[in-house]
């Protein structure tokens, strides 16, 4: 019960931290609205509507770059993961309580994107909702697991981006399916099956990420 | 030495056999490059599934030279990918008159691999080199190898809507009879020998520029 416990002190910390200093979430909204009206001016008038959603796609993808860059920001700035890992918890607490908060980060951008999106180009269905929720996790997760590399390294922001989005490739495959398929069963399956995936080997592998 | 003579008598012989043994194939000229580029792209699934079980290993034992291996390993598999692409490309223009087809998976995959062990590259030269950098590669050669399955498995679903499925790619392969397959197979054997003969060497030669580097360090 205790690995529970520490998992939720460190998703607390990130959650109180956000809401203390205001950081990444507004940034996150800003840039997934100011995405969705630079696709407007992007994509030719006679252009198929389908095509808007896999838009959306990428600009959810790309918020959630945003929101991973500054991930380990302050833990980086204020030396705080060497503490983190003395700590005496399970190291993997530290990735799973990051995946927590960044999942809620993509849950309170995506509340104002989805409505955004449904206003400015095509309606947002209740399998298009479903795909999100399931790309979030396999986002997250990766995406913890990633900028934990990233913030150790020497081109931070830069590397970030060529780890994570050839990685991601699959979510937007899964995430317009679902979005635009016939039968979006299949796709959302294949998120589920991605999350699985991946949650359990950023999990298993994140311990080694921080320490020596 | 020995690994590179082998390869180099078993590729000549399997491009020889496929020249001018195998009967040609009808309207596609081309097909010979079938023995080059299929070997290659295998060679470059060994190469890096090589890696991963290096970097397995690397986990698990807590062996630092086994970082060196999987680094080399990847090394290879990054050239080999690009020869699958650039061969694909090369069949792809004359049997479809393309340079680049997106309904061919094989040459999908080899994009999304080669942009994925890129930027392994990256990773690895913005690290300071240690026990830590090991581990980070390692890790992310790990998800290397579990992102090949998965991505194929995407890029068969996202035939269904979001590439138009393919018109082109409806030419059924030639029957494989037995004289193809002992073709393919010998130019297989060669181009796995030749990874591995510059494999070794390549390793022998980071090894060697490893402790030279320690050597001069210590003198200074």
């Amino acid at each position: 019960m205790t690995y529970f416990a520490d998992v939720a002190t460190l998703a607390r910390k990130d959650l109180l931290l956000e809401l203390r200093s205001r950081d990444t979430v507004p940034a996150m909204v800003l840039f997934v609205v100011a995405a969705l009206v630079v696709f407007n001016f992007s994509v030719p008038a006679d252009a198929e509507e389908r095509a808007s959603y896999g838009l959306l796609w990428i600009a959810l993808v790309f918020t959630a770059l945003l929101g991973l860059t500054r991930a380990f920001a302050a833990e980086r700035e204020q030396r705080v993961l060497d503490g983190l890992v003395l700590a005496p918890c399970d190291r993997s607490a530290i990735w799973l309580g990051k995946g927590i908060a960044v999942v809620a980060f993509l849950l309170l951008a995506e509340a104002v994107a989805l409505p955004a999106f449904h206003l400015f180009f095509e309606p947002v269905g209740l399998e298009l909702v479903a795909g999100v929720l399931l790309a979030d996790i396999g986002l997250a997760s990766v995406g913890a697991l990633l900028a934990a590399m990233a913030a150790a390294s020497r081109t931070r922001e830069l590397l970030l981006p060529l780890l994570f989005l050839p990685l991601v490739i699959p979510v937007v495959v899964g995430g317009v399916g679902a979005s635009i398929a016939e039968d979006p069963g299949r796709y959302l399956a294949f998120l589920g099956l991605y999350d699985a995936v991946f949650a359990i080997l950023s999990w298993a592998t994140f311990e080694y990420v921080v320490t020596e | 030495m020995w690994l590179a003579a082998a390869a180099a008598a078993l590729l000549v012989a399997g491009l020889g056999l496929a020249l001018f043994w195998i009967p040609e194939v009808e309207g596609d000229p081309a097909f010979p490059i079938f023995y080059l580029h299929v070997p290659i792209a295998l060679t470059a699934y060994a190469c890096f599934g090589w890696a991963a079980w290096k970097a397995l290993r690397l986990l698990w034992m807590r062996e630092s030279s086994y970082d060196l291996e999987s680094y080399t390993a990847v090394h290879m598999g990054v050239i080999f990918a690009i020869l699958t692409l650039v061969t694909g490309s090369i069949w792809a223009k004359y049997t479809w008159g393309q340079w680049w087809v997106w309904s061919s998976r094989q040459l999908v995959l080899f994009l999304v691999l080669f942009l994925f062990y890129s930027a392994y590259f990256m990773l690895r030269y913005s690290v300071e080199p240690g026990p830590r950098r090991a581990n980070m590669s390692a890790v992310y050669a790990l998800f290397g190898i579990v992102l090949l399955p998965v991505s194929f498995l995407a890029i068969r679903l996202a035939e269904d809507v979001i590439h138009p499925p393919p018109v082109v790619v409806t030419r059924e392969g030639p029957q494989i009879t037995d004289e193809l397959m002992l073709v393919f197979v010998v130019c297989l054997a060669g181009m796995l020998a030749l990874a591995a003969a510059l494999y070794t060497n390549e390793l022998a030669g980071k090894r060697l520029d490893g402790s030279l580097r320690e050597l001069r360090e210590s003198l200074q």
